[in-house]
């Protein structure tokens, strides 16, 4: 297991049930309330206001509506869910069945990451603990809710992390995102309403749930509240589960994980932004640089092209290759990659790469080719000079 | 119920990654929230809520690119082409997958978007393997058109040379040439939501997609029923049918061979959009000179067998219904159509067990064929192995068809190319014949003239009118107009995807002459026909054709029927395989005008009216419908194939 520094601090306090009953004891539309009061945002990296898309998909009619919590925790250089999911389940099963009483749904689904198989089984204990105490089933804690919670797993593509790519999944089909609109708060797993929420997210759920938006709102910034935590890796002294406010600096999170004298630092993992030292002030939030938790600290002695190559050789992988930007430009983006390593890449054609980079950002279907050449472009940007000296024919 | 090409998708069996937005449009447009405010590059319209941003831009006669969306298919939003801005959106949008459902604007071609389109099309032709000249989609060609449309003058992004697929020609009637396949997934689409059969499907992930058969067999081992519907929706030359002119070209230029066309109804109406012509102009009689200005030795009519299928199909059918009604025998029934060859072979793969309901009537084709290389060869007194029997199809399964090893009842192989509208076409143009400008020539004898009755077969339904005006007319002895205005069984007409007929028997007759020539026939008057309703159906495309039959299955409304025409491809033969690209139901809709013009235009509407037929019967089939003769020549049998093929 990872190594856990001063991970779930927050969470590891939480009392048990105390979000749940004070949930249940409220009309839906109060606790929807509380958790839009809050300004909590997603944790899985998009950083949506949960409390909107709990709120739309309330509003939605339909006889049967569903909560999914994705647990497929894909993204390289994030394990913080897992975390989670070993240490305070129930905190999470109990913000899905919050979840579920705001919305109106009655049947949950959590989708496993394949590689997270091990924890099934403990997964399975909660569940049926949780049913014996009437946490789970008809009528749970004497309320009128009634809510059910299956275990799905993934199979190890990183594409289903993506909310329509994961119903599609659930649904039995090649997991590849979908149009959008409609949005799964309207349309999803069967068709039916459905929100999909990060691990973390349900957790923090609970949180607020248990003692209020207010408090919530005091950790954190004015935009990005409540506490956030970060999986650090990297060249670093003390890596694992970090829990900090959002809002803090890159500067300071390095220096609490013994990462000072970095070179760069990847915030929101592979699909995330690589931000040189010189911009170490910036501050981890949704206004600043945005992360779904994954921090990976790149030292003096990194080499900047082979961090974009082994990004975009992941994408190369993982792309689902429905849509044109993504499936072919992330090739042609690690082409290039590898000419520059080669010194074979002109500077014109550098520029045309970037210029696809940004394509593939505006016109690519899903998060997945919107976000894979983030790391490329910023490396670009910021170490031109050493990804081009390797220029043989000196056209740098 | 309705047209698969209306249908919902909600019944679609596309995953929803590939359906578009179904938004719940109110029925009443006036109703408050049934339309919505969209303004589109500075132009302002209400649409109906849920419109998609291509539909509305289309409505204001805005074009915008598309590549992965077609007209018949569910929307997939996968090639990007179409992207749009939307004012607020961060990104850009798909206008074929983006429906407005909230008041928006829109821009279809800034900067932003014309770099994405771009750049987008420099990837996909960074993969396309081959050259414009050697392919037959040259200067038909949506990849090739959008390229010159965006100004590519050079590759940005390369230009692979060398092959990664090798072409599976290994079917008979479709080709598959993955190089040149810009996985816009149309095709997939066609296969397993248009027709329900499943053939193709994406395989792989990322740069390594492919589009794939099961377990990559090679086509011809597979369930495809060929009926060319990918063909005709691929943008590219991915997909292609199995192209037979080099060979016919040697043929016809061999002295020693006879070389013969018989024309089916279909492509007369559409041979005119190889030249430039909106669909639906009927080019018949500039056809038939043209093809004999370019070496055919003669021109022959399939109305001549479609009439002639009619009346054995008919016969065939008061057959099956006496057995039934009066023998109490256990005969199937409802009658399928055999005609269209896809059906044929999607009723062998899926449902074998359903084989004895199948007509066993040839298509009309393949008695054709019979007969030239019989009644023709003698009367003309040509050695039927010097005869070379071509048929111009809009099909490709015809294709695959004339290669069925059972097809040689002639002695010989009754049909020995199959071609397909696009290629005669081809043919004219590399013969330098400009058709429409062509002088009108007449079909060859002794096969007679076109007929009403033959040329509806073209069209959905066709078949059945068909039928109807011969069975009507044969049982009660009343002429057909004074039970149809006009002749025109226009209940069985239209796009319906499946339509229902109940037809009460007005009256009864004599037995005619033509059926008595048959001296077996259990029956010698109509009496036992007396009072009777004849129910019918007309179905199209292969995905209404499951569910009729698995309505038949379940003991439904259709296992009441008694006679069921089936046509594999949506719309009927002005739809099949081998017409020319593109199609839509516009294009479809102006060809079957076309076809029922020329119907109404001939003097002989009814197939038992046909003077060559009767002169066949009084020459050739001696012992009339269904007899001995017309058993041996006539009529076919089946082959239970079942969906797993080793
Ligand atoms: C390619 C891709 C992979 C993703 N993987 C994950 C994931 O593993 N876990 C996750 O919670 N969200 C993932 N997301 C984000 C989800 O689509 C979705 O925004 C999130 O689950 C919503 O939950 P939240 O609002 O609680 O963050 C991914 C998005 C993309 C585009
Ligand atoms: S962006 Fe990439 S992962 Fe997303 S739909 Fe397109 S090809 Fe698939
Ligand atoms: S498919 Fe189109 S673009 Fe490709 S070679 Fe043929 S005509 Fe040219
Ligand atoms: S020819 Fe018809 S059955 Fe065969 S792959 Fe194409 S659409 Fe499918
Ligand atoms: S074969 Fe044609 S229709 Fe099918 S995905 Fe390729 S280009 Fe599209
Ligand atoms: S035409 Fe819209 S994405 Fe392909």
């Amino acid at each position: 297991m990872s190594a856990v520094k001063k991970g779930l601090v927050t969470f590891a306090a939480a009392v048990p049930e105390e979000g749940l009953k004070a949930a249940l004891a409220r009309p839906r539309s109060e606790v929807i309330a509380e958790v839009t009061a809050s300004k909590l945002r997603g944790r899985g990296g998009a950083g949506f206001p949960t409390g909107v898309k709990w709120n739309l998909a309330a509003a939605a009619t339909a006889p049967a509506k569903w909560v999914v919590c994705n647990a497929d925790e894909g993204e390289p250089g994030t394990f913080k869910d897992r975390v989670i999911l070993a240490e305070v389940p129930d905190l999470v099963l109990e913000g899905m069945t919050i979840a579920a009483w705001a919305i109106g749904a009655a049947r949950g689904v959590l989708y496993l990451r394949g590689e997270y198989a091990y924890l099934r089984d403990s997964l399975e204990k909660v569940l049926a603990r949780r049913r014996e105490k009437g946490l789970l089933g008809t009528g749970i804690l004497g309320s009128p809710l009634s809510f059910d919670v299956e275990i799905r797993m993934g199979s190890g593509a990183y594409v289903c992390g993506e909310e329509t790519a994961l119903i599609e999944s659930l649904e039995g089909h090649r997991g590849e995102p979908r149009n959008r609109p409609p949005f799964p708060v309207d349309c999803g797993y069967r068709s039916e309403p459905t929100i999909v929420n990060n691990v973390e997210t349900f957790a923090c759920a609970a949180m607020v749930l248990a003692k209020g938006a207010e408090w919530f709102r005091g950790i954190g910034t004015e935009v990005s509240t409540g506490p956030k935590l970060f999986s650090v890796s990297g060249d670093c002294r003390e890596p694992g589960v970090w829990e900090f406010p959002l809002g803090i600096t890159i500067a300071g999170l390095l220096a609490a994980v013994g990462g000072e004298g970095a070179k760069a630092v990847q915030v929101g993992g592979a699909s995330g932004r690589c931000v040189p030292a010189s911009e170490f002030g910036r501050t981890l939030a949704f206004e600043g640089v945005p992360t779904g938790g994954s921090i990976i600290v790149f030292g003096p002695r990194r080499d900047m092209l082979h961090v974009a190559e082994n990004f975009l050789e992941f994408f190369v992988d993982e792309s689902c290759g429905q849509c044109t930007p993504c499936r072919e430009g992330n090739a042609k983006l690690l082409e290039g990659v590898r000419m520059l390593r080669e010194g074979r890449c002109s500077w014109a054609y550098l520029q045309e790469l970037q210029k696809l980079g940004e394509v593939m950002q505006l016109a690519s279907k899903c998060g997945l080719g919107q976000s894979s050449p983030n790391a490329f472009l910023s490396i670009v940007e910021h170490f031109r000079p050493e990804i081009m000296g390797r220029t043989a024919g000196g056209n740098a | 119920m309705s047209s698969r090409i209306e249908r919902t998708a909600s019944i679609s069996r596309a995953p929803v990654s590939q359906r578009g937005h179904v938004v719940p449009v109110s029925a009443d447009p006036e109703a408050i929230g049934g339309t919505v405010s969209v303004t589109i590059d500075g132009i302002e319209a209400k649409v109906p809520l849920g419109t998609t941003i291509l539909d509305a831009a289309r409505a204001l006669g805005l074009k915008i690119p598309t590549l992965c969306h077609h007209p018949d298919l569910e929307v997939a939003g996968v090639c990007r082409i179409c992207v749009v801005e939307v004012e607020g959106q961060r990104t850009l949008q798909a206008a074929c997958a983006f429906p407005i459902t909230s008041p928006i604007r829109v821009q279809t071609h800034t900067r932003k978007v014309r770099q994405a389109r771009r750049r987008i099309l420099d990837l996909m032709l960074s993969k396309h393997v081959g050259e414009c000249y050697t392919c037959f989609r040259n200067l038909n060609c949506e990849l090739q058109t959008l390229a010159k449309e965006y100004g590519v003058d050079f590759f940005r992004f390369g230009h692979e040379a060398a092959r990664r697929h090798q072409v599976d020609d290994s079917s008979y009637s479709v080709r598959r040439d993955m190089d040149k396949c810009i996985l816009c997934r149309r095709c997939v689409r066609t296969c397993i939501d248009l027709q329900e059969v499943g053939v193709l499907e994406a395989v792989g992930r990322s740069d390594g997609t492919r589009i794939a058969t099961f377990l990559d067999k090679p086509l011809n081992d597979v369930v495809c029923i060929n009926c060319g519907q990918c063909i005709n929706r691929c943008p590219t030359a991915a997909l292609g049918a199995m192209d037979p002119t080099d060979d016919v070209w040697i043929d016809i230029n061999d002295p020693k061979k006879h070389v013969v066309i018989q024309t089916a109804p279909a492509p007369r109406a559409a041979i005119g959009e190889c030249f430039g012509l909106p669909p639906g102009t009927p080019l018949t009689f500039e056809m038939n000179t043209a093809m004999k200005t370019i070496g055919f030795d003669r021109v022959f009519d399939t109305n001549f067998t479609a009439d002639l299928t009619i009346i054995e199909e008919g016969t065939e059918l008061l057959l099956r219904l006496h057995e039934a009604l009066v023998q109490k025998k256990d005969v199937a029934l409802p009658q399928f159509t055999s005609c269209s060859p896809g059906w044929v072979k999607y009723l062998e793969h899926f449902y074998p067990e359903m084989i004895p309901n199948l007509s066993t009537a040839k298509s009309p084709q393949q008695m054709f064929g019979a007969l030239i290389k019989t009644f023709y060869a003698q009367k003309a007194g040509i050695d039927p192995a010097s005869i070379v029997a071509c048929a111009l199809m809009p099909c490709s399964a015809k294709k695959y068809e004339c290669n069925r090893p059972e097809m040689c009842d002639s002695g010989h192989k009754d049909v020995d190319y199959g071609l397909v509208t696009r290629e005669l076409g081809q043919m004219f143009h590399e013969a330098g014949i400009d058709l429409p400008k062509m002088p009108k020539g007449s079909f060859d004898d002794p096969f007679g003239t076109a007929t009403g009755s033959g040329v509806i077969f073209g069209a959905t339904g066709g078949v059945m009118e068909a039928a109807i005006r011969t069975v009507v007319e044969l049982v009660t002895g009343l002429k057909i107009e004074d039970v149809f205005a006009h002749a025109d069984v226009l209940p069985v007409r239209g796009f319906d995807g499946v339509r229902y007929v109940e037809l009460p028997i007005p009256a009864i007759g004599e037995v005619p002459d033509l059926l008595k020539m048959n001296k077996g026939l259990p029956f010698s008057d109509w009496k036992w026909l007396e009072g009777a309703v004849l129910k019918v159906a007309v179905c199209h495309g292969t995905a209404n054709a499951k569910r009729v039959v698995e309505d038949i299955k379940a003991g439904g409304t259709f296992s009441k029927c008694h006679f069921i025409e089936f046509m594999a491809c949506p719309g009927g033969c002005l739809g099949g395989g081998g017409m020319p690209i593109p199609t839509s139901p516009e294009i479809r809709a102006a060809r079957a005008k076309a076809i029922y013009a020329e119907d109404a235009s001939y003097e002989i509407r009814k197939a038992h009216e046909n003077p060559a037929v009767i002169r066949l019967y009084q020459e050739f089939l001696t012992d009339g419908p269904c007899g001995e003769k017309s058993h041996h020549l006539l009529h076919t049998h089946y082959t239970p194939r079942g969906k797993y093929i080793a």
